[in-house]
């Protein structure tokens, strides 16, 4: 019955996307709309030929979703560290902006490409499939729909093909890390509802008495991404067979919602997230328990309470009044010991176990993972002090940062999960080659410590250039100048890029070849029955 | 008064005040005495699943000690 319901739907979802093409008023909505079909009739068709099988018996956990998802990380972790290098480059050399590409791979087409390829297609790919996988090693539960989860699965990585199609075609409401049109954005939110659904539900059927820390972590990016995702995105489209929309808030309301959105999405997507990683994959990698769980409590109050606060930080000296970006600085600022309360509970998990970072490559990633983390956290609240920032806003200081925190911590420590996830998922006594994840360890750490260095100088360096005055009070340095004086410190950073990327590409080949060759694990005794 | 500023006078007077009693009731209760047992044993879940339980089957020793 349920079958045919699905033929139904899939059916007109076809036809009427087929409908809409003949509609379309510009090239991203026609491009989408035809996708749209695409993967409707698809469906249709894939559901039709398995009409009236047996479906799989449902024993064990449901691991389908992951093995796919631990693949598609990494795919999506290496086109994202590419776009990310290449832009690097088109950065020094403004030529690489061909003028047969322009108005589709100029830089800012690919910037977007890049920011939300790294952020929601690795980082969030990596979430949900990591959830899926620790959701259910610690309530002892199959997740609690099968369809739901392919649903989720599935349903995310449409968004991922269409938010991409679009920044390359022009699709784009403006917002940073927001950047897809409605109809993208009414897609997401009824894939995170499922997945808000598909998480409780299996919580509700655990078999332990108390919900793990790692999952608390997990369920407040769930909801908060919901809640940011919902009212961020508060538009109004021109044309219901258009992607441009306008949005409900204007001036600085509208400011304000999108950094307390953005900054958010790094608290709540960026961190509470990935925080639920490491809570799961640093005691097993390390094989012991969290350092304090009361300490992970805690730590996981304080950031909910703080971190939604913070945003303001985005806005200083600008229309905003004063009193929101003195209250986002100082929410900020407090915000460091939390942050820190969490490294040292990462770290700590290894007392007693420190002699694994010479052997085990892999718990070394995730520490170093935890030691950008707690550096970052503390970089991040001093360029909130409006005396700091306004040395550091718009200079690529900011992007020094962000990148310390996103390849340095979620980079790691996704690197760390799928060593781990790998050789688990395909029952394999280990991976194939631990040598080349200490390359991809040590070209990905002094790949980040080359990105950070040279944004560090030349963030400071341009902030200096910007305000520096003569006798009479004239501004010396013209924008051309310190874009000039920035060109050695571009190469470094896209040098440091070219490191990274060679990582993720040895990560790649080392995972596909756990998969082939690496040897099977021996037979681990089956369950023991309950008594 | 407009709709704002009776917003604004609620949220940082009442609500600031019940959500920092919140926060500071979880960090007490976090330390409510035994816990030590609760959170020893919850610190365990990752490493006694990696088979899920069958039915009727409850996982965790405090919750078995518990029921005794």
């Amino acid at each position: 019955m349920w079958d045919y319901l699905k033929l139904v739907i899939y059916g007109l979802i076809a036809i009427l996307a087929a409908i809409a093409t003949t509609y379309a008023r510009d090239i991203a909505y026609l491009v989408h709309a035809v996708l749209v079909v695409a993967i409707a009739g698809g469906l249709f068709i894939y559901t039709l030929r398995r009409m009236g099988y047996e479906p799989a018996p449902k024993t064990g956990y449901l691991d389908g979703p992951i093995r796919i998802g631990v693949a598609l990380t990494a795919f999506w972790g290496v086109v994202g560290f590419l776009v990310g290098t290449y832009i690097a480059f088109m950065l020094a050399f403004p030529e690489m902006n061909f003028a047969w590409a322009e108005g589709y791979l100029n830089f800012g087409r690919l910037r977007p490409l890049h920011t939300s390829a790294v952020i929601f297609a690795f980082g969030g790919t990596a979430l949900i499939t990591s959830s899926f996988y620790v959701v259910q090693r610690t309530s002892g539960a199959r997740l609690f729909n099968d369809g739901l989860a392919w649903f989720v699965f599935w349903g995310y990585q449409i968004v991922i093909l269409l938010a991409a199609t679009g920044y390359i075609l022009g699709s784009t409401q403006g917002k940073e890390y927001a950047e897809p049109e409605w109809y993208t954005d009414l897609w997401l939110t009824i894939v995170w509802v499922g997945y808000l659904v598909l998480f409780m539900g299996t919580l509700m059927k655990r078999k332990e008495p108390h919900i793990y820390v790692a999952n608390w972590f997990y369920l407040s990016f769930i909801v908060t991404i919901a809640l940011l995702h919902v009212v961020n995105n508060l538009s109004i489209p021109v044309s219901i067979f258009g992607s441009k929309s306008v949005q409900v808030f204007a001036g600085v309301q509208d400011a304000m919602t999108q950094w307390w959105y953005g900054h958010n999405a790094v608290g709540f997507f960026l961190t509470a997230g990935f925080l639920g990683m490491m809570y799961y994959f640093i005691p097993k990698q390390a094989e012991r328990p969290v350092f304090s769980y009361k300490l992970s409590i805690i730590h996981f109050w304080a950031l909910i309470f703080l971190y939604i606060w913070a945003g303001p930080h985005h806005l200083h000296y600008t229309a905003l009044p004063d009193w929101a970006s003195t209250l986002g600085m100082v929410f900020s600022v407090v915000l460091w010991m939390p942050s820190w309360g969490g490294m040292i509970n990462g770290l700590m998990t290894l007392s007693g176990a420190w002699d694994k970072l010479r052997t085990d490559p892999i718990i070394r990633m995730m520490v170093v993972s935890v030691g950008f983390y707690g550096m970052s956290t503390f970089e991040g609240p001093m360029m909130s002090i409006k005396a700091v920032n306004s040395l550091s806003h718009y200079t690529d200081w900011t992007i020094g940062h962000v990148h310390s925190g996103a390849l340095g911590w979620n980079g790691m420590i996704t690197f760390g999960m799928l060593y781990f996830l790998f050789p688990k998922l395909w029952n394999k006594a280990g991976l194939y080659s631990l040598r080349l994840v200490s390359w991809h360890f040590w070209l990905a750490t002094i790949g980040i410590v080359l990105y950070a260095a040279s944004m560090w100088v030349t963030g400071i360096m341009e902030g200096l250039m910007w305000r520096e005055v003569d006798a009479q009070g004239f501004l010396v340095n013209s924008f051309a100048d310190t874009v000039a004086a920035k060109f050695p410190m571009y190469l470094v950073r896209g040098f440091g890029g070219v490191l990274y990327l060679t990582g993720a590409l040895i990560m790649a080949y080392n995972l596909w070849m756990t998969v082939r060759r690496a040897p099977l694990a021996e037979a681990t005794p089956a369950a023991a029955p309950a008594e | 008064m407009d709709t704002y500023s009776i917003f604004r006078q609620i949220a940082d007077s009442w609500v600031l005040l019940a959500m920092f009693m919140f926060f500071v009731g979880t960090v007490l209760w976090v330390f409510r005495p035994g816990s030590r047992e609760l959170h020893k044993d919850a610190a365990q879940a990752p490493f006694r699943n990696d088979q899920p339980a069958t039915d009727g089957e409850t996982r965790g020793a405090y919750h078995k000690e518990a029921r005794q």
